[in-house]
């Protein structure tokens, strides 16, 4: 992810920001870690060379001595410009009257282009849409049945016959038209943008569908080398915008910024895992929100709305809220929970995220998932209502029913119970004031974006009093994310868990 | 666990109405106890057996004998035994990074803008800031004691560096794999790196090389988590004459690994090339499922003489800790720069082996079972090097 790249804006910014006064020099010494922290990201030299001049050029050193807070005017402006680069909107898929949709990715070799046009099927299923997937990859071994087999596990239709790429493709389509799928993805074979003859070939595949959208995969973990094949594949197919894999890793993606800035073609996906789900549509300004470690709320909250029961889950959340939630409701939560995607991935999204909590989300294993099932299970009726039941003596059972020790249950209980705690507190109105807990509630930004999209809702449940509690804008010294060094000096106490909220 | 809790406690609250809670915790509990690593697949999935012969191997393990399966690439002209391509060949085709450097080399004194253009196509081949750095001081320090004085004096000199970098670690000859191991144990080469970078074709064709030079190789389809990969792997050793032991979709790679070794023990192959499915270096139940299968592969019969980290070439400055991170798990003992062949010109490696001193053994540089040369400092930097035939 762009977790690197972020760490090391964040450093530079909170060096600026604790400065009252700002000079040429200091600006200079700022601009130039920019460069080389956008250079070890990854980012294409000349792309790096205009990012810091036109950032100069938002900041000039006269701005910066007006206002009473230079260094984060300097932060902001790097936050304005990568959103400029990035580019602004997300792309809006839009189908084709006369169906199908034709979708083409094209790409270098292990970029992820099956994958990825089985994570595309996938979403656009997900959109209500019935894909077809065409596996014209007739170059590397077992690709046809590899798609094939994702196809399987998507639930969608797939299609591969004949034996030359063009015909493959353009049978595809008109199986698609057959077969009334109204969106048609063509996989084809990797390649790399000097080989002139398969670049002849992609571009005949391109004319025999006429594709509505042609998408380049880059990997990003791609060097200095993504703005050149981008261009070559640019200059062949006409880009319609890239489709940006393996973003887990922790590669600073830098590709990203260069491919957008040099040839102005969105990225219009993003994928963020081996799950098939893990694939959504990029939206440039809650990435230049990641990158500057400010957390992607939006993005959580439409994977869940996409994914988990609301009216269920708002009963759950009223109830949690109340202090009366039970392992019941735990239990239903975390099969929702689970089928958002993977944890580690949610964790990503979450404001106020210190480096090492990403690196603990990047760590959960969905297995934990199972063995807190397993334990919730091993549970009886009336316990999972009322978890204050579970004695030393049920602990004990529960543990040998499950198959892990006594001391697991028992911290998942204490744990269950202190977020219990916490959830109501927060329900009552009162930020819970809780060491480690560094962000407390998400930007005011994001408050306001939602409350603009869902009113009635939030604030029938934070109540009269509850956004009282809300931190300032995301530009403060102490916004989540930015600020943030206080929380984690104490967080290690009793190693690391939850302390219930002050006064309680 | 606790983070877990707390995360489903957001995520509820979150669906219901958009309330965030965050909370700061440091890592070091939570990996604390977490066995097992698995990956959840989204629906169950095809069995991947290509040949189910009964033969004295466990029920989720096939072999597929020498050439049973029909590639879906005729190999037959990649077979042939065409001259061996090189590393010049390789970057005839493609752009030199030093391409830019052509007005330097003609310059007779040294300006500001030659440094430029030097720290210019450095970075633009993927070396990186700290490695281009060190190198221009060392440079700047030898322009300032007098040592070179002019343009092409100066190129000369960051050739013999870069060279002289690329000569620290020892590297044996040829691209020579190890095939040392105590009496009665059969050598594992296993093949290790993130998503997409080649190993399986890396595979084929070091099994091809192997059995050029007439091993008795093995190949174990350790990938049991991409769709189809086994059927990958398969195919080259179909292209290469060489057996391969297939687990089914899903099935324990270390397992698999560990039968093939057997079964290599058993019927004397010479060598095992062990296949991993792709990781993230930053997953860490995938680096310890990583871990497992090199300790596995090391039990009798087997003994792991080389664990190769395959790099893509067109990687930037993550493959250098793609590199840390892997030495670190399961001590990486070669590089594979893999897709050579493109315009990417892979001058990590040069910070890789500056800094971790993990030779470079193999440049992929084709999809060919003949397109792997072993790696040579001096052909390398000269490609590097190269001026841009077609700029």
């Amino acid at each position: 992810m762009f977790d690197a790249l972020s760490d090391r804006l964040e450093r530079i910014g909170g060096r600026l920001r604790s400065r009252g006064r700002i000079t040429p020099a200091d600006l200079a010494e700022a601009l130039s870690e920019i460069r080389t922290a956008l250079l070890e990201a990854d980012v294409e030299l000349s792309v790096a060379r205009a990012f810091c001049d036109n950032v100069a050029a938002r900041c000039s050193v006269e701005a910066l001595s007006k206002s009473l807070t230079p260094g984060q005017q300097v932060v902001k402006a790097v936050h304005e410009e990568l959103i400029a680069v990035l580019g602004g909107e997300t792309l809006k898929i839009s189908y084709a009257s006369r169906p199908p949709t034709v979708i083409l990715l094209a790409g270098l070799q292990g970029a992820g282009k099956t994958t990825t046009a089985a994570k595309l099927a996938q979403w656009f299923k997900a959109q209500g849409r019935n894909p077809l997937l065409v596996a014209a990859d007739l170059q590397r071994p077992a690709a046809i049945e590899q798609l094939r087999i994702l196809a399987e596990q998507a639930g969608v239709a797939f299609s591969s016959s004949g034996t030359d790429p063009v015909d493959v493709a353009r049978h595809g389509v008109e199986e698609g038209f057959r077969l009334g799928r109204d969106v048609v993805i063509l996989d084809t074979a990797g390649r790399l943008s000097i080989d002139q003859a398969l670049m002849a070939e992609v571009a005949a595949i391109s004319a025999a569908t006429s594709p509505h959208y042609t998408f380049l995969v880059i990997d990003a973990m791609t060097g200095q080398d993504a703005v050149h094949t981008a261009k070559a594949f640019d200059e062949t197919l006409a880009l319609d915008g890239v489709v940006l894999t393996k973003l887990d890793g922790d590669a600073r993606g830098g590709a990203a910024l260069s491919v957008k800035y040099v040839l102005g073609k969105p990225i219009a996906f993003a994928s963020t895992g081996e799950k098939l789900g893990d694939l959504d549509l990029f939206h440039p300004d809650r990435m230049a929100d990641r990158i500057l470690g400010m957390g992607d709320v939006l993005s959580l909250i439409e994977q869940a709305e996409r994914t988990i029961d609301t009216e269920q889950a708002a009963q759950s959340a009223a109830r949690m809220l109340e202090g009366t939630f039970t392992f019941d409701d735990f239990l239903d939560q975390m099969n929702q929970v689970k089928k958002m995607g993977s944890i580690g991935g949610l964790m990503k999204l979450m404001p106020g995220m210190s480096k090492q909590m990403r690196d603990a989300a990047s760590q959960i294993d969905d297995g934990e998932i199972a063995r807190i099932e397993g334990m919730v299970h091993s549970m009886t009726k009336a316990e999972r209502q009322n978890p204050d039941l579970i004695d030393r003596s049920r602990q004990a059972r529960i543990a040998r029913g499950s198959g892990r020790s006594v001391a697991d249950v028992a911290q998942l209980i204490k744990q269950f119970k202190q977020m219990s705690k916490m959830m109501k507190s927060l329900g009552a109105g009162k930020m819970p004031s809780i060491p480690g807990l560094g962000g407390g509630l998400s930007g005011a930004r994001q408050m306001a974006q939602l409350a603009k999209s869902d009113p009635a809702q939030l604030q029938q449940l934070l109540g009269q009093s509850g956004g009282g509690g809300l931190p300032s804008a995301p530009w403060a010294p102490k916004a989540p994310g930015v600020g943030g060094g206080a929380g984690s000096k104490n967080k290690k106490k009793k190693g690391g868990r939850v302390t219930p909220p002050k006064g309680r | 666990m606790v983070t877990i809790l707390i995360i489903i406690g957001i995520v509820v609250v979150l669906a219901g109405a958009g309330v965030v809670v965050t909370k700061r915790r440091s890592s070091p509990a939570l990996g604390a106890g977490t066995p097992a690593p698995q990956r959840i697949e989204p629906a169950a999935v095809a069995p991947v057996v290509l040949d189910t012969t009964t033969d004295a191997v466990p029920a989720d393990v096939a072999v597929v004998e020498g050439a049973p399966v029909a590639p879906v690439v005729t190999p037959a002209d990649e077979l042939s035994e065409s001259t061996p391509p090189s590393v010049g060949a390789a970057s005839a085709k493609s752009r030199g990074i030093f391409a830019g450097l052509r007005a330097a080399r003609r310059l007779k004194a040294i300006e500001p803008s030659t440094w430029d253009e030097l720290e210019s196509s450095l970075l633009r081949g993927d070396v990186g800031v700290t490695t281009t750095t060190r190198l221009l001081e060392t440079l700047r320090a030898e322009v300032a004691a007098g040592t070179v004085t002019d343009g092409s004096g100066l190129l000369e000199r960051l050739r013999s560096l870069l060279i002289a970098t690329l000569s620290q670690v020892e590297r044996p000859e040829h691209g020579e794999l190890s095939l040392e191991v105590a009496a009665g144990r059969v050598p594992v080469w296993l093949l290790v790196g993130v998503n997409g970078v080649g190993k399986t074709t890396t595979i084929g064709k070091l099994a091809y090389r192997a059995g050029g030079e007439g091993k008795k190789v093995l190949l174990a389809a350790g990938d049991t988590f991409r769709a189809a990969a086994g059927e990958q792997l398969a195919t080259w050793g179909a292209r290469s004459e060489v057996d391969v032991v297939l687990g089914a979709a899903g099935a324990d790679p270390s397992a698999v690994i560990f039968d093939a070794v057997q079964r290599a023990g058993a019927r004397g192959f010479d060598v095992v090339i062990a296949d991993t499915a792709g990781r993230l270096h930053n997953k860490v139940n995938l680096v310890e499922e990583l871990k497992k299968i090199r300790r596995v592969a090391d039990r009798e019969p087997g003994q792991v003489t080389e664990v190769l980290l395959v790099i893509d070439a067109t990687t930037g400055q993550n493959a250098l800790q793609q590199a840390r991170q892997f030495t670190e798990a399961v001590s990486v003992t070669g590089i594979v720069l893999s897709k050579f062949d493109g315009s990417a010109r892979g001058g990590v490696v040069v910070a890789i082996e500056a800094e971790l001193k993990i030779p470079v053994r193999f440049l992929g540089v084709g999809e060919h079972a003949s397109d792997l040369i072993a790696f040579e400092p001096i052909a390398f930097v000269d490609a590097l090097l190269a001026d841009d035939p077609v700029a």
